[in-house]
């Protein structure tokens, strides 16, 4: 396990480093700064000395190889610097906005499991049934919606017409808040747990084993719960461990849409004005984020199915 | 009976009296939901630091500047000072400060607060946006080049009274008005925490923000004018999807609401909502800039000819769905110097045409459109104008960038036309310097205009003591500047705010509509955040 651990620790790094100069290079050719992009409002407040300062106190005139050179150095100390719009360090921007984007990570994931893996479940059990046919046509239509439509729905149905739930906002942080842009987060991957769990099952239902499992007299219920389940498990984890990673990269739409203060919605302002060193930050921690993730998907193989054990 | 009557009659009018104040009367407490709807986050809550408009919605809620800008008059009025005396030569303006002005730390403001903060932004190494308003101060420049420590131009007479020297002979309200140029108490702003813990002179005092999602400010009792605020709390929500925007106003999740061209239509045509629309002509200028250093645009009939070709009101009509105005000048009519007998370019291809075949040009030319995503000013507007330039000869490029990028571009002057939205005002003369022959391309002359009548009328305004004359001389300039056609004219923005019925005294402020002096604005007991 330790054995495990190590590697996939060892491999964080250079993938680290790769994204870190992959994202300094990207967003040293676009076109655009944070000082040309004060005036995206149209207000002309930008005075040329006033820029030329900017320029030199943000070192955007340095070489790059020098910006990326202090990058690196200042990134090993554990500072990702200091936003260019806010003018605060970007710890501290990305730290408040962390525990909102686990919420609302968790929580998405937590709907797509809970709904994603049942509904797989239920139709592999019963393939050509009815039951089967609406849980994949629910899985594909998942698939297809955009987040954006999908969320404006959900707050239309539930917020509008019913009343049940506040449309937007973080109101005090509290669960109310959180159910909607968790669903319209969540749908996508649960449809794809869906398809790939009633894939999964139908695979280790027909499995040599399991026929012998059966043969033996073994109960139906005992059979899924013992054999089925658990072999089926070892992809729908890998799935989870995936779309659990790219989940926090995922919710810029939905952050945005129902005004989430989480990680995405600081990426996208970011972004648009050109703020570097947030964004160079906000993609590091999704990363950071992914990384995680998927150690902990390889350490859960590992106590899921012994043969990777083994394999060591 | 009759006296019986006398009575009922006089009791039921009583009570109509009653009815009708309780509306008119502004009631104390509740809430006011206002929404920030330009960007997912606010840049920063220290003023100094944010050139924002978005910024400024909550800056205009917690802090304060010397001058303000007055809807109800159009004007700019002084904010923190009772009274202002000008010398002679127009430089020297002697302010008798307020001295009822308390930050909310409970500290009275003086004139050193003032010196303090106009010396704060022009520190050098801070590249505070507001630089470029304090420079007018004489001696300014000399503490943002690090050459001086005080700016020799701001002198403390008493606590009360401030001699503020300039080296322009202009209105230094227009200056000192911007958020930017807010006052600042030295003790809280030289925190390093302060954008994360604002003081400042605003009716409204900090009590939460959420980044990425709201602030909330809570009543300051000790604000300056008596009574004011009226609302116990002041929330303003991040709200930057319009769709989003929208099902939370229609589920009276807010109080205002900023609306975009499809929804002004849809709120137009519903009975309930149309009674809450507030409307004003911003002090935008949309417009297609033609750089003259492609050739064809350095001949003025050309630049006339498009004017001619394009058919502006239609656009507005089916495309903007009329939340525009149609332009008839640089200057927008918010403004003192604008022409209110002006009349637009009228649509008129054969005139175009006319015009083209002048300029050598009778089968027309090509030419690179530069344009952003905007919705209002950006590529549907120039999708429309292609068709209606191509008949008259003429082939339009369309090239996509981020609106990011636009000032930049125009700054290197390497395009050979960009379609912008543009800040006119509330500075008449300001604004019309965008093209003197003396404004650098940096500094904004993005038209590379070099016109010397126009220098003339500019520098007679600038030496113009009077404020009817100077006015005269700068609609003189902005009509010439029409006639030369340096831009296609196209429309002034018009800012529409939705608002609930329970939510009163919002202004129609020209120069930002989302801009509020929210000491005005109160909630009658309809209001489902209590």
């Amino acid at each position: 396990m330790l054995l495990v651990l190590g590697r996939r620790l060892a491999n964080v790094i250079p993938t680290l480093l790769a994204v870190v100069a992959l994202v300094f290079l990207l967003f040293s050719v676009l076109p655009g700064s944070f000082i040309s992009g004060m005036n995206e409002d149209g207000r002309g407040a930008i005075d040329p000395a006033v820029m030329e300062r900017m320029r030199k106190e943000m070192g955007l005139d340095d070489p790059l190889p020098e910006r990326f050179a202090k990058y690196v150095i200042s990134i090993a100390q554990g500072d990702l610097g200091r936003s260019f719009r806010t003018r605060e360090p970007v710890t501290r921007l990305i730290g408040v906005r962390v525990w909102p984007s686990l919420k609302l990570v968790f929580a998405a994931m937590s709907f797509a499991i809970l709904v994603g893996v049942t509904l797989g479940f239920v139709a592999a059990l019963r393939p050509g049934s009815l039951v089967d046919t609406i849980s994949m046509v629910f899985a594909i239509s998942g698939l297809s919606l955009s987040q954006f439509w999908f969320g404006l729905m959900l707050m239309y149905l539930f917020a509008l017409q019913l009343q049940w739930l506040p449309s937007f906002g973080y109101g005090d942080g509290g669960i109310r808040h959180l159910i909607l842009p968790a669903i319209a987060l969540g749908v996508g991957p649960m449809a794809l747990l869906a398809r790939t769990t009633r894939a999964a099952v139908l695979d280790v239902l027909n499995a040599d084993f399991v026929r012998t499992a059966r043969s033996k007299g073994m109960s139906e219920r005992r059979v899924v719960s013992w054999h089925v389940l658990r072999n089926a498990l070892v992809l729908v984890v890998t799935i989870v461990g995936l779309q659990f990673g790219s989940l926090m990269g995922a919710a810029v739409v939905v952050e945005k849409l129902f005004a989430w203060p989480g990680v995405g919605s600081l990426l996208v302002d970011s972004v648009f004005q050109r703020d570097m060193p947030a964004v160079q930050g906000c993609i590091l921690m999704i990363v950071l984020f992914f990384l995680a993730i998927n150690t902990l998907v390889d350490i859960a193989y590992v106590a899921i199915d012994p043969r990777i054990r083994y394999r060591r | 009976m009759r006296k019986l009557m006398w009575l009922a009659v006089s009791a039921a009018a009583m009570l109509a009296a009653a009815a009708a104040s309780a509306q008119t009367t502004p009631r104390k407490g509740g809430t006011i939901r206002m929404t920030a709807p330009y960007a997912a986050s606010f840049g920063s809550l220290d003023p100094h630091a944010t050139p924002r408009a978005q910024d400024d919605i909550v800056n205009k809620a917690m802090h304060r500047t010397l001058y303000n800008w007055d809807t109800a008059q159009n004007k700019l009025v002084l904010e923190l000072a009772k009274s202002v005396s000008v010398s002679g030569d127009g430089l020297v303006y002697t302010y008798k400060l307020r001295d009822d002005a308390y930050f909310h730390n409970g500290r009275k403001m003086t004139a050193d607060d003032l010196i303090w903060s106009y010396t704060r932004i022009m520190d050098g190494s801070k590249g505070f946006p507001g630089a470029r308003y304090i420079r007018l101060i004489k001696g300014a420049i000399d503490v943002e080049k690090g050459q001086a420590k005080e700016i020799s131009g701001l002198r403390k007479i008493d606590d009360n009274t401030l001699e503020i020297t300039i080296t322009d002979r202009v209105e230094p309200g227009y200056y000192l008005f911007s958020g930017t140029t807010a006052i600042l108490p030295k003790e809280e702003a030289s925190k390093p925490d302060f954008a994360s813990h604002p003081v400042g002179l605003g009716p409204f005092k900090f009590k939460e923000h959420i980044p990425g999602s709201r602030v909330v400010m809570e009543r300051f009792d000790k604000f300056y004018k008596p009574g004011k605020p009226y609302a116990d709390t002041l929330q303003v929500l991040i709200m930057a999807e319009a769709a989003a925007r929208d099902v939370a106003f229609r589920n009276k999740e807010i109080d205002t609401s900023i609306l975009g061209p499809a929804q002004y239509v849809a709120y137009r045509a519903d009975p309930q909502l149309s009674k809450g629309i507030l409307e004003v002509a911003e002090m935008f200028t949309r417009s297609l800039q033609f750089n003259p250093a492609f050739k064809p645009f350095a001949d003025k009939r050309v630049r006339q000819a498009v004017n001619y070709a394009i058919d502006s009101d239609l656009i507005i009509k089916r495309l903007v769905k009329d939340k525009a105005y149609r332009a008839v000048s640089w200057l927008p009519p918010s403004s003192a110097a604008f022409d209110k007998t002006m009349k637009p370019y009228a649509h008129d291809p054969e005139k175009a045409k006319k015009l083209l075949a002048e300029a050598g040009y009778p089968n027309g030319f090509e030419f690179e459109l530069t344009t952003s995503q905007n919705e209002s000013w950006g590529l549907p507007i120039v999708e429309a104008i292609m068709p209606m330039l191509a008949k008259v000869g003429i082939k339009v490029k369309p090239k996509l960038v981020e609106a990011t990028v636009l000032t930049e571009i125009l700054m290197k002057g390497e395009h050979q036309s960009l379609i912008s939205s543009s800040l006119t005002g509330p500075d008449s003369l300001a604004t019309l310097r965008a093209f003197y022959s003396k404004t650098p391309r940096t500094a904004g002359n993005y038209t590379s205009f070099n016109n010397p009548q126009f220098d003339k009328l500019l520098d007679d305004a600038a030496q113009e003591g009077n404020a009817d004359k100077r006015n005269d001389l700068l609609k003189k300039a902005n009509n010439l500047l029409y006639d030369e056609a340096p831009v296609w004219f196209f429309n002034y923005n018009k800012a529409v705010l939705a608002h609930q019925p329970w939510i009163h005294g919002l202004q129609a402020n020209p120069t930002e509509i989302t801009h509020q002096y929210p000491e005005d604005i109160w909630v009658d007991d309809k209001s489902p955040a209590k």
